[in-house]
């Protein structure tokens, strides 16, 4: 095992933010390193704060880790802020709201750009919560990039989602309804002491109630709905109500802290339903199938890459396509040929 | 993956540090930075140099540009520098001071450990190439 791992394991801060950094650059033997820390994996909760820019997230997550730790658990918090298209520079800004838990070891937190990705997340996050989860975190707090309607990538890396939606925010919650209404976990309407946070709040309901309407609708009758949901068969002993999560609302001021323990608590109700119904290990299992589908288009492009530098290039394909002697489809068959011929040759 | 993601990108921190209220040299550096491809995260104001510490250690920075204005930057830095020593921060951090240094102050702030002093009148490019061709090399 390299020695950055076994810092980070015996809790050195510099190794974790190393380790971080590594991930974040995909340094060379950073898979190496990844691969070290998934062993320690698996006991963290991992909660994703996304919302509209300006929604109060940055505030909102050092209250909540403020409080966590009053509980005496110990808190990581990955922030992602956009980067610049045309530069890759980035200016993390969400440090600033972090006032709760300055000096306080104990909470990591790191600025992270979304270096050009879109959906909200950098690639490296997923990885970054490893080692957060390795060194030992109780709860790892991911703030988005401020999302607008298509931002749901949290959901492949958070147990729980929060979505902040802002008062007086009526239009803005109707454009959220198919991307990011569909992954909340539970909302947020902070900012509550503003005018239209009560408007807001019976907009939602509105539309929670409306999508449970259609999801019993679209699966046929009452009691498909929980079995559908829930595969992997625990659901024996348990009935319909502890099965089913409709996300709750919860009004917070995060300037004050106000709904702080509502929130913690509602949160902690969706750990325990995760875990009870068994969704914990269903998302466990289809995140890491993602995650190793990812890899495997990654590896095999790099492969494939490899390939075509090796017989000169794309572009000469290209030519040729474009002097109809070959087709793209053709191209794609010649060059996938001798990666084909392997796995034949192996599995015979 | 693509050829930028693989080139590593420069992370900065501008730590604006003591009861020192001029930011806008802070700022300027920080967008200065930005558009030359940095990463850059903002303290805000009235940091103690504790808070920039641990900031430094837990973003794990590149570069830590100081900007002090108050005249306090023979207490201040000291502090800075014996935090990051602590968490074995100091060797690979590029330390960086901005503001209004004193001729005579100058060594000793150097002395310490602090790679350069930018006074009124740095150009941005100055600073930008500096960064560029002086931050560390990371194992």
């Amino acid at each position: 095992m390299s020695r950055l791992i076994d810092d980070l394991l015996d809790g050195d801060h510099r190794a974790l933010a190393r380790t971080i950094t590594k991930i974040e650059d995909r340094a060379p033997g950073y898979r190496d390193l990844v691969s070290q820390l998934h062993d320690h994996t698996g006991d963290a909760d991992v909660i994703g704060i996304t919302g509209s820019p300006g929604a109060g997230k940055s505030t909102l997550v050092d209250k909540m880790a403020e409080e966590y730790r009053n509980r005496g658990l110990t808190v990581g918090v990955i922030a992602i802020d956009p980067s610049s298209p045309f530069t890759g520079g980035a200016v993390l800004g969400d440090r600033i709201r972090m006032a709760s838990n300055t000096g306080d070891m104990d909470v990591f937190f790191r600025s992270m750009s979304a270096r050009g990705t879109l959906g909200g997340l950098s690639t490296a996050t997923t990885d970054a919560v490893k080692a957060l989860d390795a060194f030992g975190k109780d709860k790892i707090i991911i703030e988005t990039v401020g999302a607008g309607q298509n931002e749901v990538d949290i959901v492949r890396t958070a147990d729980t989602v929060a979505v902040l939606v802002p008062p007086a925010s009526g239009d803005d919650v109707q454009m959220l309804k198919a991307g990011i209404l569909e992954i909340a976990d539970l909302f947020v309407v902070n900012k509550a002491d503003l005018d239209g946070a009560n408007r807001t709040v019976q907009e939602l309901r509105e539309m929670i109630e409306m999508r449970r309407d259609e999801l019993a609708v679209a699966t046929g009758h009452h009691g498909t709905v929980e079995k559908t949901g829930d595969e992997s068969g625990t659901n024996d002993a348990t009935d319909d109500d502890t099965l089913s999560w409709s996300p709750p609302i919860v009004e917070t001021v995060a300037k004050r802290g106000d709904g702080l323990d509502e929130l913690l608590s509602v949160l902690a109700d969706h750990r325990e339903y995760l875990v009870e119904s068994g969704r914990l290990e269903t998302k466990a299992r289809d995140r890491y199938a993602a995650e190793i589908r990812t890899l495997l288009r990654e590896d095999t492009a790099d492969l494939l890459a490899a390939e075509i530098e090796e017989r000169g290039g794309l572009d000469q394909f290209v030519d040729r396509v474009l002097d109809r002697e070959t087709d793209p489809y053709a191209v794609a068959d010649e060059l996938l040929g001798p990666i084909e011929e392997c796995i034949e040759e192996h599995s015979g | 993956m693509s050829e930028a993601q693989e080139q590593r990108t420069i992370r900065c921190l501008v730590g604006k540090v003591g009861l020192d209220g001029h930011d806008r040299g802070a700022h300027v550096i920080a967008r200065a930075f930005r558009d030359a491809g940095f990463e850059v995260i903002y303290s805000g104001l009235h940091k103690a140099p504790d808070e920039i510490v641990q900031a430094t250690v837990q973003e794990d920075v590149d570069v830590l540009g100081i900007s002090i204005l108050s005249g306090a930057h023979s207490t201040l830095v000291p502090k800075i520098m014996d935090g990051l020593e602590e968490y074995g921060a100091k060797e690979d951090t590029l330390i960086l001071v901005g503001g209004i240094i004193p001729e005579e102050d100058r060594d000793e702030l150097l002395d310490l450990g602090v790679a350069h002093i930018f006074g009124p009148g740095a150009s941005m490019d100055e600073i930008v190439d500096f960064v560029r061709e002086n931050a560390p090399e990371r194992r």
